[in-house]
């Protein structure tokens, strides 16, 4: 028996997800609670890079999967998929998972890192969205991929909230962002780039 | 198709100047990304790139019963690469491993001669840009070259460090010097294209694998064309200088563009799983049409080069580029960082 962690989130994610939810062999029920409390555990890891937001709001972390061994012990399987192919917060992000697992009390544990279906900021948390405003970075706006027009919307400034922004440079301090100024109170921000 | 995107573009980009109080934003995750890519720019300044091509090689060539190719490497980075890109748990084919040694090889060369414009750019925002577009693409050459090991038990380092110069397989487009900025414009502006093509129709492929790391990329590549063609419509239509390098630079890189879209014989044994390189011309031959149309250049209509890249026989420069690239990893085998 093998039970899915269900991450409290939208739609969408689960709908993109699920075709590609790996299946694993059958094995010992494991109790909800183990699951739950895994998820919890993998979904408090923070973004290296941005500490603000957790890898369950930047929708990095897409499943959780326990799976007991018969003796009492559990496996944990962690999947997760890179924002950028080059992201080099991976490595990291896989450590951290492996930690606070084994925090949690769950001692063997494996990280998996997939690509399919590619990561898009759509997956970002409405809490994730609001969580990057007040660390001083402008969340994406607008959806990825919603057509073949791509439409930019403004990017509201996260210290003066004034509309009347624009970009410096396409790439910003991480392959995630792009650089903004704010021409109202003249600071400039980061954006978190639709992708 | 792909011509909305692009017009639509326009020198748009930000030539102003950054703020005094931006560079601290600019230095860190820049920096952290440039190990992993390997010492392109500090090695740069080391200069001891003769010595290099002498090293011992620390596994014995003709060795069969030896499993592992270069010592003990038994680190975590490993057992990181032996993980999937999407293809749960299958292996490549040696013919599908062959052509993700082409993919991987043109990806992973870019990427380390663009990092070598790190600090050296015109502007700073071009250390950034150009620095976050070798980045990208070292996560696509990472994700087919650990594909492609996969078929033999090679890691995507073994690949990267410990295969000589016959043995790597990119285009010579991608071997290109980076020259001045222009003509590394230049070849960002085909190379971009390119891939963009390339990576759309490979979303379709029959392998799963191939697949994902295209979706993946197609979404990354489409920003570095974007950015390849605003600096073509700027170079092309600023001073008479810039003008002036990017007709030169654009006449020194398109002889090596016919190369892409020649059908080697792997390609017939691919079937679906490969993209067949001659269908692509017709796009990337239209995309062009409509950024040099816009820049006022002229397509140059020489031959093209009779380049060798996927049968191993290279331009000149890749030598020294490899020499640079793997010397660390040769003079400490299986040393991480």
């Amino acid at each position: 028996m093998l039970r899915q962690a269900q991450p409290p989130v939208r739609a969408d994610q689960q709908l993109v997800g699920a075709a590609q939810q790996p299946v694993g062999a059958a094995q010992q029920p494991v109790g909800t609670d183990d699951v739950a409390r895994a998820w919890r555990a993998a979904a408090s890891v923070s973004d290296p890079e941005i500490p603000v937001l957790t890898i369950e709001d930047l929708g990095v972390l897409r499943d959780v999967r326990v799976d007991g061994d018969g003796s009492g012990g559990a496996r944990v399987t962690v999947t997760i998929t890179p924002t950028y192919s080059g992201c080099p917060a991976m490595d990291a992000i896989r450590d951290d998972v492996v930690l606070a697992l084994t925090a949690a009390g769950f001692d063997d544990v494996d990280v998996r890192l997939v690509l399919a279906p590619a990561w898009t900021t759509d997956w970002m948390t409405d809490a994730g969205k609001r969580k990057l405003v007040g660390y001083g970075i402008a969340p994406p706006t607008g959806r990825a991929g919603a057509g073949p027009i791509r439409l930019a919307l403004s990017v509201r400034c996260p210290r003066c909230g004034s509309l009347d922004t624009r970009e410096l440079a396409r790439f910003g301090s991480t392959s995630c962002k792009a650089l903004y100024e704010c021409r109202a109170c003249l600071e400039p921000f980061d954006h978190f780039k639709v992708h | 198709m792909a011509q909305g995107p692009v017009v639509a573009q326009g020198p748009v980009v930000a030539q102003v100047p950054v703020a005094a109080s931006v560079p601290v934003v600019a230095q860190g995750p820049v920096a952290a990304s440039v190990p992993v890519v390997a010492q392109g720019p500090v090695a740069a300044q080391v200069t001891v790139a003769a010595p290099v091509l002498v090293v011992e090689r620390p596994r014995n060539e003709g060795d069969e019963t030896s499993p592992d190719p270069h010592g003990e490497v038994t680190v975590e980075r490993v057992e990181l690469s032996a993980e999937l890109a999407g293809g749960e748990g299958r292996a490549a084919t040696a013919d599908v491993a062959a052509y993700a040694l082409w993919l991987g090889d043109d990806a992973l060369i870019l990427s380390q001669q663009l990092g070598a414009w790190i600090a050296r750019a015109p502007e700073l925002e071009e250390d950034v840009a150009l620095a976050n577009i070798a980045l990208d693409l070292l996560g696509h050459a990472r994700s087919f070259l650990r594909y492609a090991g996969s078929y033999d038990g090679r890691t995507e380092d073994d690949l990267a460090y410990w295969r000589d110069e016959p043995e790597f397989r990119c285009a010579w487009l991608f071997q290109q010097p980076n020259g001045d900025f222009a003509q590394t414009i230049a070849r960002q502006l085909a190379a971009s294209v390119y891939l963009f093509e390339l990576y759309t129709a490979l979303q379709g492929s029959s392998d799963a694998t191939l697949a994902a790391i295209a979706a993946k990329a197609v979404k990354e590549v489409e920003y570095h064309r974007d950015h390849a063609v605003q600096w073509t419509l700027r170079l092309a239509g600023g001073t008479d200088e810039s003008r002036r390098r990017m007709i030169r630079a654009v006449g020194d890189v398109w002889p090596y563009v016919g190369e892409l879209f020649r059908d080697e014989p792997l390609i017939d044994r691919l079937d679906d799983a490969a993209v067949r390189p001659s269908t692509l011309q017709p796009a990337f031959d239209a995309v062009i049409a409509a950024v040099f149309a816009e820049a006022e250049l002229e397509l140059p209509t020489g031959p093209m080069s009779s380049a060798g890249g996927r049968r191993g026989a290279h331009f000149p420069t890749l030598g020294f580029l490899l020499a640079e690239m793997q010397v660390l990893a040769r003079q400490h085998p299986g040393a991480t960082w």
